[in-house]
């Protein structure tokens, strides 16, 4: 039995500790907002925050989650109401939305470490991501309003 | 995807609305009756909703639950489809919410994403199922206070009297609103009066989607579900011989392995049964990892398949086709379409007399265009749910297409069409490839074949390898211009694997007085289907990289040039069918060169390419401008210039043309897909290279053309005409032309020399 800490709850699970944390989350945790796009690191849809460091759950082993902190898209805030999140809606970002979680969880990353990203920041933050319905321009835009948002103490309500 | 003609019209949804109520406007209460209830209101709706007109329900405190009928896969109809009702209803938007509707081609028509057709082919339906409960709830009114319903007007779901001073609610009429029968051609607002429509309104799912909560088909549960997967075999052209799961069953979690055929022998394939294999090596377990560890133990011997005859009962009619057994290498491939390329071909259109302007020709231009296969790479892998009893099939998860698929499901499970439920999931991407239903065949099958519910599961490998792609394609344009530089004749010979890419009535036809299309194509074994605007988007590559060589040859801007033969086309039009509409064409060129400042000065900074397009009834012109950033060229900024109609939801339709440029660039310089003994050598995104965030442009200037047309498509308008722009300015930029897809190989070429 491996314990694990995720959005502040701790979990039981009975699986294999070579197991990604992708499938325990999804499959065993029943957390699916943490995407498999690809299974091999490359294309972000599938990032959790672990100790608040971003993450591929895909490749990260779930004996390496243990004693830390794992946080997903659904604990990325109490009430929906990370500044990323509200900017992402405000932009209406997604298209098909299926690697948004991802994206924001890179990006929520970043404004963790960075208050003030530039473009170079945010380029180098968000290369691991891919969207193929080309969402890009309007995931700077959002990561740039939440940066602003967290800085000025801006809310959108 | 061809533009789908249907034949769902205003009566049809009329009639349809009769068969399941009765009368023509139906309550809850009645539907319980009628033991339909399950299938059309789906989950946990209290009593007291009231069904106007099959899309809306209404509760006594004005709540407004509007259906969306067609499938989501990213073009935002969950948003854009309810709107459209919600304008005609006169509701409150903020007080209306929006669920995905159940699979019933009756009751809600078609129900089809693709071919850039969900708002064209709802508008009118969606409209007058709007109006009509908006008519419904006013005659409820006039009866309850007694006066004429032309008396009666509506306002966000409200009605006022105004002589009398009285007002309700929309809620309040509901239940009154269910005894009157639906109005027949209820009248519809004149589009000055929209309100809802051509305002911006944010993604009904916006929250569920930035919040994680489960949408896709991947994230549907069900009590009981097991995992499957299949194992391929490792090329096309191969087949299954034999197999030992001895290890595989060993291994924690595995609950069967089997082999299991998809289609019997001589099974009649819809248009839209493309299926790779036909022999399936399937594992089954608890959960998706077990079941991907474990197929790593299984023991297989494939073998060559040969030659397969296969029975397509397609749009062209039934036919008899083989599938070459041969595994395909791109060197073999290009090879072959070059030898192709100088046979003859078939002729699809003829003007004039092309061979003798060709002859009598001061200058002739020609050049060869090659693309090869795209895998669609929609960020969610293929997967579908299925659970298959004796007595019925319940199926759930991603598709575009469910009523094209039933039908097949029916034939295979030996189920009436009505004993199986298809619910329709949000989509994690489509692009085409959701249209082919072969992977809830598959599903299906499994599920009855192990007596449980069971969700298939491809891997991102599965996924990549075993496509339904965009074919490969090669078109030679010739060009004769006379001795004043006119252009007096246009050839263009076109061919693929295992189509070619020919739309014979496009722009240029219509324009040049003898002009000639001909097409050729060569059978192979890997399956191809629609990709966002298929064939369109190799043709505005090739030819809008051609055009640009003629203008430049002629002396002449390319967007003037364009325009000349724009006006040639309207004034004096070559042949008959040509199916474009000159002025429409004309004015996103002129739009687009407006926006862009085309001939300012301070723009020439930038490597400006150009390009247009007309496929699925709507047109887009954009301008690339590029940089060397790095020492590489960079598309920093691009202007698009749309002619869709009536734009329904603009910050959205503007998010769909930024995307598609996006996606554009990224196919055009580094998409493709390549064989190498039948094998698809890119199978995960660290070999298949999808264009990143760095690369996306920092600003994508979009413009609607402002006119009242109805809708037409945006989904893939807009995509086609990337490439070609794309091409254009990587000639402003490096001197060199582009003829090869992806651009990326030549720009390593040249940049190694």
């Amino acid at each position: 039995m491996i314990t694990l800490n995720i959005n502040k709850k701790n979990y039981n699970v009975d699986v294999d500790p070579e197991t990604p944390l992708l499938w325990v989350l999804r499959d065993v945790i029943n957390l699916v907002g943490t995407k498999y796009g690809c299974g091999v690191a490359q294309c972000g849809a599938c990032v959790v925050h672990l100790n608040g460091e971003a993450v591929r759950s895909c490749v990260t082993k779930v004996s390496r989650a243990v004693g830390q902190k794992v946080v997903t898209i659904e604990g990325l805030s109490e009430k929906n109401d990370h500044p990323l999140q509200k900017a992402w809606i405000e932009l209406d970002v997604p298209q098909c939305g299926y690697c948004q979680s991802g994206q924001i969880m890179s990006a929520a990353a970043l404004l963790r470490e960075n208050k003030n990203p530039t473009e170079k920041d945010i380029d180098a933050a968000m290369a691991g991501n891919i969207c193929r319905c080309g969402t890009y321009l309007r995931i700077r835009k959002a990561i740039q309003l939440a940066a602003e948002m967290q800085r000025k103490g801006i809310k959108i309500p | 995807m061809e533009n789908a003609k249907t034949n769902y019209s205003r009566r049809s949804f009329l009639k349809s609305s009769a068969l399941v109520g009765g009368g023509l406007m139906i309550s809850f209460s009645s539907l319980a009756k009628l033991g339909l209830d399950d299938k059309v209101s789906g989950v946990d709706l209290p009593d007291q909703w009231y069904e106007l007109t099959g899309y809306i329900k209404i509760t006594p405190d004005n709540l407004i639950k509007i259906l969306n009928p067609n499938p989501e896969f990213g073009q935002n109809v969950m948003t854009s489809l309810p709107m459209i009702v919600a304008e005609e209803l006169e509701a409150d938007w903020k007080n209306v919410v929006v669920e995905m509707g159940p699979h019933d081609n009756v009751k809600f028509g078609p129900q089809f994403t693709g071919g850039s057709n969900s708002v064209r082919m709802y508008w009118k339906l969606l409209r007058e199922a709007g109006s009509a409960a908006r008519h419904m709830l006013l005659e409820a009114a006039a009866q309850t206070w007694s006066v004429p319903v032309e008396e009666l007007t509506t306002k966000a779901g409200m009605i006022y009297h105004e002589k009398s001073g009285k007002s309700g609610t929309y809620g309040s009429f509901a239940s009154k609103a269910s005894t009157i029968p639906i109005p027949k051609g209820p009248k519809l607002k004149d589009v000055k009066d929209f309100k809802v429509v051509r305002s911006s309104q944010k993604n009904v799912e916006g929250l569920k989607i930035v919040s994680g909560q489960p949408l896709f088909g991947l994230d549907y549960k069900h009590e009981g579900m097991l995992i499957a997967m299949i194992h391929h075999p490792p090329a096309f052209g191969m087949k299954l011989k034999s197999f030992d799961a001895a290890q595989t069953l060993k291994m924690p979690g595995i609950i069967d392995v089997f082999s299991q055929k998809l289609y019997e022998e001589g099974f009649e394939l819809g248009g839209f049964d493309t299926r790779t294999f036909n022999d399936l090596l399937v594992v089954v377990g608890k959960t998706t990892w077990e079941v991907i560890n474990a197929r790593k133990k299984l023991v297989v011997e494939w073998e060559p398949a040969g030659d397969i005859k296969e029975t397509v009962a397609g749009r062209d009619g039934k036919r008899e086709v083989v599938v070459p057994g041969e595994l395909e290498n791109t060197s073999t491939q290009l090879a072959k379409m070059k030898e192709h390329a100088n046979k003859p071909a078939q002729q699809l259109r003829k003007d004039g007399d092309p061979e003798t302007a060709f002859k009598n020709a001061a200058q002739i231009i020609e050049r060869t265009y090659t693309a090869p296969f795209l895998a669609h790479n929609c960020m969610e892998p293929m997967n579908f749910f299925a659970h298959v009893t004796d007595e019925k099939a319940l199926l759930v998860g991603p598709l575009q297409a469910p009523g094209w698929t039933k039908p097949t499901l029916s034939k295979l499970l030996k189920l009436p069409a009505d004993k199986i439920e298809i619910q329709m999931t949000r989509m994690g991407g489509g692009f085409g490839l959701r249209a082919y239903g072969h992977y809830l065949s598959e599903a299906a099958l499994i599920s009855k074949k192990i007596k449980a519910p069971v969700k298939l599961v491809y891997t991102r490998e599965d996924d990549m390898t075993y496509g339904i792609y965009r074919p490969m394609y090669t078109a030679t344009y010739r060009a004769a211009l006379d001795a004043n530089k006119n252009l007096i004749a246009f050839h263009v010979k076109g061919g693929g694997i295992p189509e070619h890419p020919i739309h014979a009535n496009r722009f240029p036809a219509g324009a040049v007085d003898n002009y000639l299309a001909e097409g050729w194509q060569i059978p192979s074994n890997i399956t191809i289907g629609a990709f966002r605007a298929p064939r369109s988007n190799f043709n505005a590559a090739a030819e809008q990289s051609f055009l640009d060589e003629i203008a430049e040859a002629m002396g002449k801007d390319p967007i003037d040039f364009r325009l000349e033969l724009l006006k040639r086309a309207k004034e004096n039009p070559v042949g008959e069918n040509n199916d474009y509409n000159a002025d429409r064409y004309a004015g996103v060129l002129k739009l687009v060169k407006e926006k862009s400042g085309w001939n300012k000065p301070e723009n020439k900074k930038y490597s400006r390419g150009v390009a247009s397009y007309f496929c699925h009834n709507s047109y887009a012109a954009h301008v690339v401008d590029m940089i060397k950033r790095d020492g590489q060229p960079y598309v920093e900024r691009v202007f698009s210039a749309i002619d869709c109609g009536i734009v329904v939801n603009p910050d959205a339709a503007t998010n769909m043309v930024e995307g598609a440029v996006v996606d554009g660039i990224g196919n055009a310089l580094y998409g493709g897909l390549t064989h190498k003994d039948g094998a698809a050598v890119q199978n995960n995104f660290n070999r298949y290279r999808m264009i990143r965030f760095h690369e996306a442009p920092k600003k994508i200037d979009v413009h609607f053309v402002q006119n009242d047309l109805d809708p037409t498509g945006l989904g893939e308008p807009p995509f086609p005409p990337v490439f070609g722009a794309v091409a254009n300015a990587l000639y402003k930029n490096t001197g060199e032309r582009f003829y090869e897809q992806p651009y990326n190989l030549q720009l390593n070429k040249t940049s190694r020399a």
